[in-house]
């Protein structure tokens, strides 16, 4: 529906648009339960830790993280890794220095300050703002208060991205294809990443295709808002103190207005 | 100030003597504070205090986001998560300015339709109106820019499409795009010059702010009956009237602080709800995305830019009779700017000599119609460009011309207006305390 806006746009505005605007399909996002949903929800910590595990061993094969530093993997709220697991983590990664070698440049195991590396692929979008880049079902037009409870349901649209193939593939213009029911015009380039059993959990959650998916769309979901429950916390101390605030001042406000606005039967003088 | 006769400032120490002789500031302030304020104002009347918070909050937080944003399209996706990752509260305060504008835009609007309704820009109040019409289109073209800066996916494309609208202009128009966007395209230049001028016409905005507090402070405030102060005595204007401080001042921030509530809920737990998830792509001219579509609050002018398609007679007549220089493009971009050049106009097309809605039985239902009118716009302008919703934003953009340009007019004639009271004391006494006679039972103020 969206799109045919663009294309309303586009011709009303005499601009070129793309096949993009040609593909057109009933995209289905399932919808999933996560922790960190509602005003009160916050990650799972174990779970973000698992979907990290799924990230560094299937995803980081072709997708960066460009925007997320190692070092927030420490920190509270996040998956919050002991600080030594933290350093070794990220020594796994290789990042370029230009300083290295008299300003020549070189490579150096990384350090928790650099960020995770970007896509490998050209054709591979960076994933830390996945999560938000990508409305499952509900918004921006949705229903607010689907939103307030179920979130936008970027991760939502992940999970079932990953488990939306059919199994059916196709040839187009060089490039093999893969039907996806979550993939907005059916058809999407990249391959079926994850099976199921693609991972082995340390803390023996069983590693299913939707128990895979799931902890990395949790894990996206950090990675694109790392700063989600002091954001709650922050939303929820401010309604708190305002709705206080509130109070005291329709207090006022009625102490202040009552004696102009006194009836006969409570006209009593000075209260 | 305000033609009301009311008590003026008197300095009561040799010290504000001495100021007040040299700089009567604080008599300025106590004027402006104190000003005699119909005392049967509504809760239609608290909007003005949230756009100057609004505007207040958002130069706040915009200047504390400009010390970590950087303008270029290298960095400027990435220093927006540099605020929202790194920053200290960064993730609250650009939340805060995001939302913050949508806030603006639901005050503002709130605003101008209690404008209409009690007729608050009719003779003696034309000045503030139109100061108020150029604030509003500040604002828009404030917004505009502020969502282009960071860089996102509908930051340049949106962008593209807004700018291409100057593009449609006739003879200037390319001429006049190349110009706005600093080059061919939308680029680093684009985007330089809009972070400089998102920074300058907030304030701008903030001198329109006193001059349109001056111009009704000058006037004094309408009211929801439309009637005027009396001045024909400071006894009289004290039974219509009472000082703004306290009176109103606490009766705004009870409004406020229960918006501001509703406010932070939204930043804290919903805070992309309003915005475009493709923003959080950044920027890439070589991919169209599959739908642009404006902000909710630019949607009704948006839907009144698209309705005129070159299937529409008014249009073919005036591509006809300018000998095809008004086409399509340019009609419906001429149609936007004249739906707010009508409004702007009202207080000249209104020819009713009643000033509140509350006492014109014929307007209040095209009133109404017309508020229902702009939510239908706001509909359509983000449905695509097909039947039925093409058909829809023709007869709802037809119905913002026709209630300006035809129904204002001529309500005026043939309406008959219902019984006004003759005074604002005897509407708030009809509202409170009638059986003593409105306020004579007024003693000291509670303690």
């Amino acid at each position: 529906m969206l799109k045919k806006i663009a294309l309303g746009a586009a011709l009303s505005l005499g601009l070129a648009s793309g096949p993009a605007l040609a593909a057109e399909s009933e995209a289905h996002t399932n919808d999933y339960d996560f922790s960190f949903e509602g005003p009160f929800g916050s990650y799972d910590q174990m779970q973000l830790q698992r979907g990290l595990q799924v990230y560094t061993e299937v995803c980081s094969a072709c997708h960066g993280l460009r925007y997320v530093p190692f070092r927030t993997l420490g920190y509270e709220g996040g998956p919050n890794l002991p600080e030594p697991q933290v350093r070794a983590y990220a020594e796994f990664y290789e990042v370029y220095d230009e300083s290295l070698l008299d300003g020549e440049g070189d490579f150096r195991p990384a350090k928790p300050t650099d960020h995770f590396p970007e896509s490998s692929l050209s054709n591979a979008p960076d994933l830390s703002l996945m999560a938000k880049a990508r409305a499952g079902f509900h918004g921006p037009y949705g229903l607010g208060i689907n939103q307030f409870v179920k979130g936008m349901g970027g991760p939502e649209y992940i999970v079932s991205l990953l488990n939306g193939y059919t199994g059916e593939d196709k040839e187009e213009a060089g490039a093999v294809l893969y039907e996806n029911t979550a993939y907005p015009g059916g058809w999407i380039a990249m391959a079926p990443p994850l099976y199921g059993d693609d991972v082995t959990y340390a803390d023996d959650t069983e590693a299913s295709l939707e128990q895979v998916s799931k902890d990395v769309a949790a894990f996206l979901m950090w990675t694109a808002e790392p700063k989600l429950i002091a954001r709650k916390q922050a939303g929820f101390t401010g309604v708190l103190m305002l709705s206080v605030l509130a109070v005291l001042l329709y207090l006022t406000n009625k102490r202040i207005w009552a004696p102009h606005k006194r009836k006969v039967k409570d006209s009593v003088p000075g209260e | 100030m305000a033609g009301i006769p009311h008590d003026h400032y008197k300095p009561n120490s040799n010290g504000e003597r001495w100021l007040h002789k040299r700089l009567p500031i604080v008599g300025l302030l106590y004027d402006t504070i104190m000003i005699p304020t119909p005392k049967n104002l509504n809760w239609m009347w608290i909007w003005g205090i949230v756009l100057t918070f609004t505007l207040v909050l958002q130069i706040v937080t915009g200047i504390v986001l400009v010390m970590h944003y950087i303008p270029s399209v290298d960095q400027a996706f990435a220093s927006v998560e540099h605020i929202m990752r790194d920053v200290n509260g960064g993730f609250m305060l650009r939340y805060m300015h995001a939302n913050g504008a949508s806030l603006f835009f639901v005050a503002v609007y709130a605003h101008i339709f209690r404008s209409l309704y009690y007729g608050s820009y009719k003779e003696p109040r034309e000045v503030t109106w139109i100061i108020g019409i150029l604030m509003y289109l500040l604002m828009m073209g404030t917004a505009f820019m502020g969502y282009v800066l960071p860089w996102g996916q509908m930051s340049f494309w949106g962008a593209t499409v807004i700018t291409g609208l100057f593009g449609a202009i006739p003879f200037v128009g390319e001429s006049l795009q190349t110009w706005l966007l600093g080059g061919p395209a939308v680029g680093e230049y684009t985007l330089t010059r809009f972070f400089s001028l998102h920074y300058l016409m907030p304030m701008i905005l903030v001198g329109l702010t006193a001059v349109h507090i001056w111009a009704f402070h000058t006037t004094g405030n309408n009211n929801p009956t439309g009637v005027e102060v009396r001045r024909t005595s400071k006894e009289d204007a004290q039974k219509d009237t009472l000082p703004f401080w306290p009176y109103f001042v606490i009766k705004d921030l009870f409004a406020l602080a229960i918006i501001l509530a509703v406010f932070f809920a939204i930043v804290g737990f919903m805070p992309n709800y309003l915005g475009h998830p493709d923003n959080y792509i950044e920027a890439n001219p070589l991919a169209t995305p599959a739908h642009i579509v404006p902000e909710w609050y630019f949607l009704p002018f948006y839907a009144i830019l698209r309705a005129f398609t070159s299937e529409v007679w008014v249009v073919q007549i005036a591509s006809f009779l300018t000998g095809g220089i008004v086409d399509a493009k340019f009609f419906g971009v001429l149609a936007m700017f004249g739906a707010i050049l009508v409004m702007a106009l009202a207080p000249w097309l209104d020819t009713s000599s009643v000033r509140s809605g509350r006492y014109r039985p014929m307007f209040k239902w095209w009133f109404a119609l017309l508020v229902v009118d702009f939510f239908v716009l706001m509909w359509v302008g983000a449905m695509p460009a097909e039947e039925p919703y093409a058909t829809i934003s023709l007869i709802a953009s037809a119905y913002w011309f026709g209630y300006f340009l035809v129904i204002l007019p001529l309500l005026g004639v043939v309406e008959k207006p219902l019984p006004q009271p003759a005074t604002i004391e005897e509407d708030y006494a009809s509202h409170y305390a009638p059986q003593t006679g409105g306020t004579k039972t007024i003693v000291n103020p509670a303690e």
